[in-house]
Parts: structure tokens; C-alpha cells; sequence
């Protein structure tokens, strides 16, 4: 199996940061706040590998940094060390030593990101097929009637209804707005694609319309994906691996079965329990 | 020097309104625009015995361009003749003493101008200025100039285009009547200040130098001779010019002198009919002479 995306020893602290930092947080200190300068490690050494076609899990707590992790490697926010590498057909990209340029061609032109509120990953005041237009237009298409060709196409192939391509995404509903953006996010092709917490707050049936849409591109597409999420459902159904995160850390990592029938970690088996 | 001279000639202002360090500041920032075509260079703006947005900042690109032997042009809206106009050109008169203004294109060697470029072709012995309002074309889609600054650097302006998508998908064409976004030597993108999109495409590889001055917003660009200027524009849908064909298809012409082939303004007449003219009045009156002497008859 090829590999897409190598991550190792990831690590964002906010803050001013100090020696004592890092031995002084952590799921053993049960906090991710630093008693001695107050800066928060968000994540810390966080490494995975994520292979073509492939569904990586990132599971945890709100505040374990599992978030960070993806905005991150979509440069929505610089690391404070470590590194990624992409490697994209016979090409490598290590990712936090391109300008920003050529980060913003990488975003454009190879990722995808669907955020959990739609307000970020879409812009409310231009049409459904606008937004998407945008990113077309972003990877320099130019032609008018190629774009909303290829935009009707994919806000079909999400289920959005045709006749509502030129409405403002503020006038449509929950699910529809974040199928909206997994077709913008589509719109290029690309082969990694990032989801943060894409199924939350949305009712059940549309929840599993969306996770079956998921599956659906994963299967036609072989888009590898990280998904975000603390819906230990949500990583039953999609995920083939996934790690778990507490307090930025990752305290446990392996198959998705695995995990889930036999956590090892204390944490991760409380949160297993937990589940209803 | 300039300055010493007209100061003993009893001037209390420096020759050019300006004092020498201003201008000098002005003149490092129209090369700097030159060198870099399209960048917003910005620069200090003084203040001018005017409002910020009646052209100080065209006024003070003339101002500091202007030497003893200049023969001035001003003109808003294409006459030489508005108030805006007649204001700034006797401010000129007063302030450079020597200079020597004209309402006459072909004479002119600076032109200082709002929401025109006269349709008389520019050479190259000639120096456009103009007064812009909103310098960046970015505004309407980005309210942060840090974040401009950087998509400018990045030619990122897919979001400009998502406009005029928008556009066609609404109203079937590109609405932008004025200011149209043009992108200079490939790169960046400039707010052309409001000429009619008429007159854009004189920008591209025009033979004089064109110069603009946003005074309130404190930005100086420029499209240097001979330089490309494109529109923004899909592939297959093309940019286009005002169309000034009426009912039956045929090609509107001034009342005045008859062209067919100029910017047309349009007035409504005391009986409530429309009539067309010229917008530059200096090629009206051009056309006017003209016909008048191949008709033979006594001006």
C-alpha cells in the first residue's frame, strides 16, 4: 500500500512555553495547562502514518487536542515542532518547510477539509455552487460553463438538490450545509482529505446519510481521510485505525476493532464503557 | 533652486504647492510603482487645502511630476469644464507658476483626471494620472488589508472571480459598470479607479504612463508603458465593453458631433426623451472642427 501522509513527533503549545512544560502535562498530570508558565500543550508528539484509501480514526475527549491535530496539517495553524511529509503520486511535500505559497497550492489543489460548523469551512454569502466554484477557481479552472458543470455534478453526487445550486448555504439546512461542504471539499479531487467532526449536531438519519456518503467516496475515490471525532460510532463505521488522544497525547493506537473490544489503556477503556 | 526663486518672487508657497522632501517622497514612490507594475506603493499623503476624495491624491502625483515647461490637463468625468475640474486646474495655475494648462489632449504632456482616459490614443510623451477613491480591488471580498497584502502576494484572487461567477449566475453577465478588476504584467490585480470599462482596455500597452493616486487611502500604483493589462474574465466568457446600441440595433451617436465610435453620456432632454453625447468633451469638440471643415463651412 502506497503511504500518503507521515506524521512524527507533532507537538503545538500555545503559550509562552517552558522546560517544565511538557513533563508537567499530560494525562499522568491530568491537565494540559501548565502550572508553571500557564501555556497549554494542545498536542505533543503526536506521529501516525496514514496510508492511500485509508480511514484514520482520531478519537478523545473535547480538549484532548484532536482537532489541533488536523488544522494543523491543513496549516489553518502552525506547529510548534515536529513534521509531516505528503507524498502525493512520485512526489514527497514536507509540509511544515514550504512557504506559504506553496502551502496554500497544497490546500487548494490536494487536501480537503470539512469542518464541524459549516460558517468556517463555507462562505454564507455567496451561492452553494459559488462555493464551490471558488475552489475550482482556486485550482485555476477557468471556464465559466466547465465550473458549474462540475459543480452541479458534485453537489449531485452529495444529494443536494439541483434547484437549490444558486441559493445562499445560510437558507439550507444542517445536513444539506455540510453536504454543501463535502462537495467543495471534493471539488478537486483530492487524495487526502481531513473531517472534523463532521456528523455532530446533525440528527441520526442524516448522520448516517453523511456517513454513508463518506464510505460511498472512500470506496469510488480511494481517498485516504483523517476523521475527527468523539463519536465512538462515527470511528466504528468509517475507521479502519485510530488513535486516541487525552490531554494532547496520544495514550493508544491500533485497529479500530481492537481498540474498541480490547482498550488497553485505562482512559480508553473507561471511555469505551462509557458508550451507550 | 525652483523653490528659492518663486519664494523671492514673493510666493508663500513652494513652487508646486508641495515642499521639496514631499515631492521627493512622492517621486521615490511612483518609481518604486513603475518597478513593481500593479503594486500599491504606499506613501505618506500630505495634506491638501481639500478634501480627502476630491483628488488630493491625483493632486499630489501632478503636483510632484510637474516641471517649468508642462502643459496641464484636467478633466473629470471627461469635461474640462466641471467644477472638480476648473478647481483643481486653477489650484495648478496658482501654485506652479510657469506652468501652462490646456483643455487640449493633443497638447498636453500630464493629465490629471477623474473616472476618464480621454479616447484621443495617449503617447508616449505623456503622463495619465489618476484620482482613485478605493485603490484595492480586494475590498469587496476581504475586509483585512494584512490578509490583502498577502493574497496579493500570492495573486490569490479566486475570490474576485467567485464575484463575477456570482454575477453570471444571477444576472447572466458581468455587472461591473465601473472599477473593473485588471490584472497588470500577469500578477497583480488593480483597481483601475472608476473609469467605465469602456476605457480599459487602453490600459493595455498604452503608449504613456499611467499613474494612480488614492489620497484619503494613502496608495500609489501604476501601469507603465507598454505594459498588459487584462481584465478579469472567464474563458468563455469573454470581457466585454458598454454596449451603446439602441432598439434597432444600431449604433448610438453623440447629438452633439455626430461619433459613433466614442463613450456616450447619456441626459434626459426638457420633453422627458433621451439624448447621447460624448463624455470627453475635448474629443467632441474635436469631432465638431473636424467635420466642419471637411463640410468647408466657417467654424
Amino acid at each position: 500500500m502506497n503511504k500518503i501522509l507521515e506524521v512524527r513527533g507533532l507537538s503545538k503549545i500555545y503559550g509562552p512555553g517552558c522546560p517544565q512544560c511538557l513533563e508537567s502535562t499530560g494525562p499522568e498530570a491530568d491537565t494540559n495547562l501548565c502550572p508553571h508558565c500557564g501555556s497549554v500543550v494542545a498536542i505533543h508528539d503526536v506521529s501516525f502514518d496514514l496510508f492511500e484509501g485509508e480511514i484514520l480514526g482520531v478519537m478523545g475527549e473535547s480538549g484532548s487536542g484532536k482537532s489541533t491535530v488536523v488544522k494543523t496539517l491543513y496549516f489553518d495553524q502552525a506547529p510548534s515542532s515536529g513534521e509531516a511529509i505528503f507524498f502525493d503520486n512520485d512526489r514527497q511535500y514536507d509540509l511544515f518547510s514550504l512557504n506559504a505559497a506553496q502551502q496554500r497550492w497544497l490546500r487548494n489543489h490536494r487536501f480537503g477539509m470539512v469542518y464541524q460548523n459549516p460558517n468556517l469551512g463555507l462562505n454564507f454569502n455567496i451561492s452553494a455552487g459559488g462555493n464551490i466554484a471558488e475552489r475550482l477557481l482556486m485550482s485555476d479552472l477557468m471556464d465559466y460553463g466547465a465550473i458549474r458543470e462540475r459543480a452541479k455534478a458534485l453537489l449531485a453526487r452529495t444529494e443536494v438538490l439541483l434547484s437549490r445550486v444558486d441559493d445562499l448555504p445560510k437558507h439550507f439546512s444542517g445536513g444539506m450545509q455540510q453536504r454543501v461542504q463535502i462537495a467543495k471539499a471534493l471539488a478537486t479531487q483530492p487524495p487526502l482529505l481531513f473531517l472534523d467532526e463532521v456528523t455532530t449536531g446533525l440528527d441520526l438519519s442524516v448522520q448516517a446519510r453523511i456517513l454513508d456518503l463518506i464510505l460511498e467516496i472512500q470506496q469510488e475515490l480511494k481517498t485516504a481521510m483523517v476523521v475527527v471525532t468523539h463519536d465512538l460510532g462515527v470511528i466504528r463505521l468509517l475507521t479502519g485505525r485510530a488513535i486516541v488522544m487525552k490531554y494532547g497525547r496520544v495514550i493508544e493506537t491500533g485497529l479500530t476493532d481492537q481498540i474498541l473490544e480490547d482498550p488497553q489503556h485505562a482512559y480508553t477503556q473507561r471511555l469505551v464503557a462509557s458508550a451507550l | 533652486m525652483n523653490a528659492m526663486s518663486h519664494n523671492q518672487a514673493g510666493n508663500a508657497y513652494n513652487f508646486g504647492f508641495l515642499d521639496e522632501y514631499a515631492k521627493k517622497e512622492v517621486r521615490r514612490a511612483i518609481l518604486k510603482a513603475i518597478a513593481i507594475p500593479g503594486y500599491q506603493v504606499p506613501y505618506a499623503s500630505r495634506e491638501m487645502p481639500m478634501g480627502r476624495g476630491f483628488g488630493t491624491g491625483g493632486l499630489q502625483l501632478t503636483l510632484s511630476l510637474i516641471g517649468p515647461n508642462e502643459v496641464v490637463k484636467v478633466i473629470d468625468q471627461g469635461s474640462d469644464d466641471s467644477v472638480n475640474a476648473v478647481n483643481l486646474r486653477r489650484f495648478i495655475e496658482m501654485t506652479c507658476p510657469g506652468v501652462s494648462t490646456t483643455t487640449a489632449t493633443a497638447e498636453c504632456t500630464l493629465i490629471q483626471s477623474r473616472h476618464r482616459i480621454p479616447e484621443l490614443p495617449l503617447t508616449a510623451r505623456q503622463i495619465l494620472v489618476l484620482q482613485v477613491p478605493y485603490p484595492d480591488p480586494l475590498v469587496v471580498v476581504e475586509p483585512s488589508e494584512d490578509k490583502r497584502k498577502t493574497m496579493h502576494g500570492e495573486a490569490d484572487y479566486s475570490r474576485l472571480l467567485v464575484k463575477l461567477y456570482e454575477d453570471i449566475v444571477k444576472f447572466g453577465e458581468i455587472t461591473i459598470s465601473h472599477r473593473y478588476p485588471t490584472r497588470i504584467n500577469g500578477h497583480y490585480v488593480i483597481d483601475p479607479s472608476p473609469i467605465p470599462r469602456w476605457d480599459v482596455p487602453k490600459l493595455n500597452d498604452s503608449a504613456a504612463l499611467i499613474l494612480f493616486g488614492a489620497g484619503r487611502e494613502k496608495k500609489i500604483y501604476a501601469v507603465p508603458p507598454h505594459t498588459k493589462a487584462e481584465p478579469l474574465a472567464f474563458s468563455d466568457v469573454p470581457f466585454r465593453v458598454e454596449d451603446f446600441r439602441d432598439e434597432q440595433g444600431r449604433r448610438r451617436a453623440c447629438a452633439r458631433c455626430g461619433c459613433v465610435d466614442s463613450f456616450l453620456d447619456e441626459f434626459v432632454t426638457d420633453s422627458g426623451s433621451k439624448t447621447y453625447q460624448c463624455s470627453d468633451s475635448d474629443w467632441c469638440d474635436m469631432q465638431l472642427s473636424k467635420a466642419r471643415q471637411t463640410q468647408g463651412e466657417p467654424a
